[in-house]
C-alpha cells in the first residue's frame, strides 16, 4: 500500500508538479474546447489563449 | 518539418535528462566505486527498456484522437511546469541549474554515507546510480513514447533520444566530469517551449477542434509560445528590481 502511494505521488509530482491549479486549468481548457466543439464552434483558438492565461497566473502565484 | 521538429524535441529533452543522469553516475562512480555505479546504470537501463517495450506497443492500440487528447493534456501540464521554471530562471527569480554544484553536493553526500555491501556491490553507490538513471530515464521514456505515438513515429522520437544518449555518453567518458558547459538552462527553456507547443497542438486536436492549415499551424503555435515566454521573461526582468 505504501509503495502504491509512493508510485502515485511520483506520477503526481512528475505530471502535475507544485502547481495543481495550472494542471486543473489545462483540464478545464480541454473540457471547454471539447464542449464548444460539441456545440458546433471550432474553438481551436481557446487552447492558446488558455495557455497564456494559465502561465501568467502560475508565474504570479510563484512570485507572490 | 514535423519530423525534424519531433527529432529535435526528443533530442533536446533527452539530452537534458542524460546530462543530469551522467552527473549522478559520475558522483556515484568516483566516490563509491565504478562497479556499483555502472551496475546501477545497467539495472536502470534494463528496467527502462522493459517499461518502453511494454508501453510502446500498447500505446499504438489506443485510438489517435484519444491519444492526442490524453497525451496533449499530459504534455501541456508537464510542459507548463518546465516553462514556468525556465522563465523564472531566465528572469533571475530562480537559481540557474548548475551541474558542478549538483555534482559537488552528490559527491559530498556519497562520501558521507555508510558502506553497506549487498550482492558484492556497494549498496549506496548502486541505488544512487540506479535511482538517478531510472528517474531521469523515465522522463525520457515519457517524452519519447508520448511524442512518438501521437505523431505516429516512436522510431523518430527514439532516434532523437538515441543521438542524445550517444553524444552525452561519449563526451562523459572523454571528460569524466559533469557536463557543466552544456547550455543546460537554454536547453531546458527550449524543451519547455516544445512540450507546451506540442501539448497545445495535440490537446486542441484531441478535443475535436481543427487547426487552420492543419499541421502547418504547428510552427505558428511554436512562434506564439516563444513570443509568450520571451514577453514573460522581459516583463519579469523589468519587475525584478522592485522585488530585490
Amino acid at each position: 500500500m505504501r509503495r502504491l502511494g509512493a508510485f502515485g505521488r511520483f506520477w503526481w509530482s512528475f505530471v502535475v508538479g507544485d502547481d495543481w491549479r495550472a494542471a486543473a486549468g489545462v483540464v478545464l481548457a480541454i473540457g471547454s474546447t471539447a464542449a464548444l466543439v460539441a456545440g458546433g464552434l471550432d474553438a481551436w483558438w481557446l487552447m492558446p489563449v488558455s495557455v497564456a492565461g494559465i502561465l501568467t497566473l502560475s508565474l504570479r502565484r510563484e512570485l507572490r | 518539418m514535423t519530423a525534424a521538429f519531433l527529432v529535435a524535441s526528443a533530442f533536446l529533452a533527452s539530452g537534458v535528462e542524460f546530462v543530469e543522469a551522467l552527473t549522478i553516475v559520475l558522483a556515484s562512480g568516483i566516490t563509491r566505486g565504478w562497479r556499483s555505479s555502472l551496475a546501477g546504470l545497467a539495472a536502470a537501463t534494463v528496467a527502462l527498456a522493459a517499461i518502453v517495450a511494454a508501453l510502446g506497443p500498447a500505446l499504438t492500440l489506443v485510438p489517435i484522437d484519444v491519444l492526442r487528447l490524453v497525451v496533449g493534456g499530459l504534455l501541456l501540464a508537464f510542459g507548463l511546469q518546465w516553462l514556468r521554471k525556465a522563465i523564472l530562471r531566465a528572469s533571475g527569480y530562480k537559481a540557474l541549474h548548475d551541474e558542478d554544484a549538483i555534482f559537488a553536493r552528490e559527491t559530498a553526500d556519497a562520501r558521507g554515507a555508510a558502506h553497506e555491501e549487498r550482492a558484492g556491490l556497494d549498496w549506496y553507490g548502486f541505488t544512487l546510480s540506479f535511482k538517478g538513471v531510472l528517474l531521469e530515464g523515465l522522463e525520457v521514456a515519457f517524452i519519447v513514447l508520448t511524442f512518438g505515438s501521437t505523431q505516429g513515429s516512436i522510431g523518430l522520437a527514439a532516434l532523437g533520444a538515441g543521438i542524445a544518449l550517444v553524444l552525452v555518453a561519449v563526451v562523459g567518458v572523454l571528460v569524466r566530469a559533469p557536463l557543466a558547459r552544456v547550455p543546460e538552462n537554454t536547453m531546458k527553456f527550449a524543451v519547455g517551449v516544445m512540450l507546451t507547443t506540442f501539448g497545445t497542438f495535440w490537446a486542441t486536436e484531441g478535443a475535436g477542434a481543427h487547426w487552420p492549415g492543419d499541421d502547418a499551424a504547428l510552427p505558428v503555435v511554436l512562434a506564439f509560445v516563444v513570443a509568450l515566454s520571451f514577453a514573460a521573461v522581459a516583463m519579469l526582468r523589468r519587475q525584478r528590481p522592485a522585488y530585490a
